[in-house]
C-alpha cells in the first residue's frame, strides 16, 4: 500500500513532493522552449524579413495565452528554486519549508497579476 | 562486508579517511567532484538567472508595445548594443548549461537500461551544444543593418542607403 499522509510519511503526496513535480515539469518546459527560442531568434542572422515574418507568429492571442504559460511557469521555477536554495543554505531553511513555499505561491501571485495586467491588454488590444 | 561503524561519532567527517582500517576516499585529492560542481552550479546560475531572466522579460514583453513591438528593427537596437549582447550571451549559456544538467538529471532519474541513458545523454548533449554554438554566433556576428534590406524594417540607427 503506499503512504499516504494518514500513515506518517513526511514526503510522498505533500507540499515537498508536489513543489518537486512543479518544478521539475516547469523545467523541462522551459527548456524545450529555449531550443525554439534560440532558432527563432537566430532569424535576426537570415533576414529581416525571415525575422518578423516569424515574430508575425507570435502576435496573436493563442500564442499570447502561451507566453503567459510559460512565464507562469518560469516565475514558479525561479521562486521555487529560490526556495530550494534557501532550504539548502540557510539554517532554518527546512523547518520553514512550508512557509517558504507558500511565500513562493504568493509572489507567484502578485508577479503573475502585474504581468497579465499588462500583457492581457497588448495582446487581445489588437495593436 | 557491513560498513564499519566508527563508535561514539555522532556524524561522520569529511575528513574520515580511514574508519577501522577501511579506507573511505572522502576528500581526497583523487575524488571525481562534478556531481557536487554541478549541484552547485544548478544553485550559482539559478540565482544569476532570475536577474537574467526577469530583466529579458521584463524589457521585451512589459515596456513599450509588449510582444506586438518585438521585430527586427527593435532586436536589431537592442544586439547592436555591448551591454545587451553580453547580457543575452549569458542568459543563453548560464541557461542552456543550467536545463541541459537539469534534463541529464531527470534522464538519470528515468531511463533505466544503460543503453537508452546513453543514447538519450547524447542526444541532449548534441542538440544544447549545437543551441548554445547557433546563439552565440548570431549574438556576435548579427549585423543590425544589412546591406539591400528595405529600411524600413531596419533600425532608426542604420545610415540610408
Ligand atoms: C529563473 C531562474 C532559475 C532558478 C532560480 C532555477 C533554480 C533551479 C534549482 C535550484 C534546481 C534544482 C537543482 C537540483 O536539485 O540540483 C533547478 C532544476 C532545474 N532547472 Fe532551473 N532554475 C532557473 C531557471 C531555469 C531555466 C531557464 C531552465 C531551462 C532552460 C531550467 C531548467 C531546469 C531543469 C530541467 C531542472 C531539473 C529539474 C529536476 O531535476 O527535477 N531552470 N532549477
Amino acid at each position: 500500500m503506499p503512504n499516504t499522509p494518514k500513515n506518517g510519511t513526511l514526503y510522498r503526496g505533500r507540499e515537498g513532493m508536489w513543489s518537486w513535480v512543479a518544478h521539475r515539469i516547469s523545467g523541462i518546459a522551459i527548456f524545450f522552449f529555449l531550443l525554439v527560442h534560440v532558432l527563432d531568434t537566430a532569424m535576426v542572422r537570415v533576414s529581416p524579413e525571415a525575422y518578423n515574418a516569424v515574430m508575425s507568429i507570435y502576435k496573436n492571442p493563442i500564442m499570447g495565452l502561451g507566453e503567459a504559460a510559460l512565464v507562469a511557469a518560469i516565475v514558479y521555477h525561479a521562486f521555487n528554486g529560490i526556495r530550494i536554495i534557501l532550504v539548502d543554505f540557510w539554517s532554518g531553511g527546512t523547518k520553514n519549508h512550508k512557509t517558504l513555499l507558500w511565500g513562493v505561491l504568493i509572489l507567484w501571485a502578485i508577479a503573475m497579476a502585474g504581468f497579465l495586467f499588462r500583457h492581457l491588454p497588448i495582446i487581445f488590444g489588437g495593436h | 562486508m557491513a560498513t564499519p561503524l566508527k563508535a561514539k561519532v555522532a556524524a561522520p567527517r569529511s575528513n574520515d579517511n580511514i574508519v577501522q582500517g577501511v579506507k573511505y576516499n572522502r576528500s581526497s585529492s583523487k575524488r571525481n567532484n562534478f556531481e557536487m560542481v554541478a549541484w552547485l552550479f544548478m544553485r550559482l546560475s539559478g540565482v544569476a538567472l532570475v536577474i537574467l531572466i526577469f530583466g529579458h522579460l521584463f524589457v521585451n514583453l512589459m515596456t513599450g508595445e509588449g510582444v506586438h513591438r518585438i521585430d527586427f528593427g527593435f532586436v536589431g537596437g537592442k544586439l547592436a548594443n555591448p551591454f545587451w549582447q553580453v547580457w543575452d550571451m549569458l542568459l543563453l549559456w548560464l541557461a542552456m548549461l543550467h536545463g541541459t544538467n537539469g534534463i541529464r538529471t531527470i534522464i538519470d532519474d528515468y531511463a533505466q537500461k544503460d543503453k537508452t541513458r546513453a543514447f538519450l545523454k547524447v542526444i541532449l548533449f548534441l542538440a544544447s551544444a549545437f543551441i548554445i554554438l547557433v546563439g552565440t554566433l548570431v549574438i556576435f556576428t548579427f549585423d543590425p543593418c544589412p546591406t539591400g534590406a528595405a529600411a524600413e524594417l531596419l533600425p532608426s540607427f542604420c545610415p540610408a542607403p
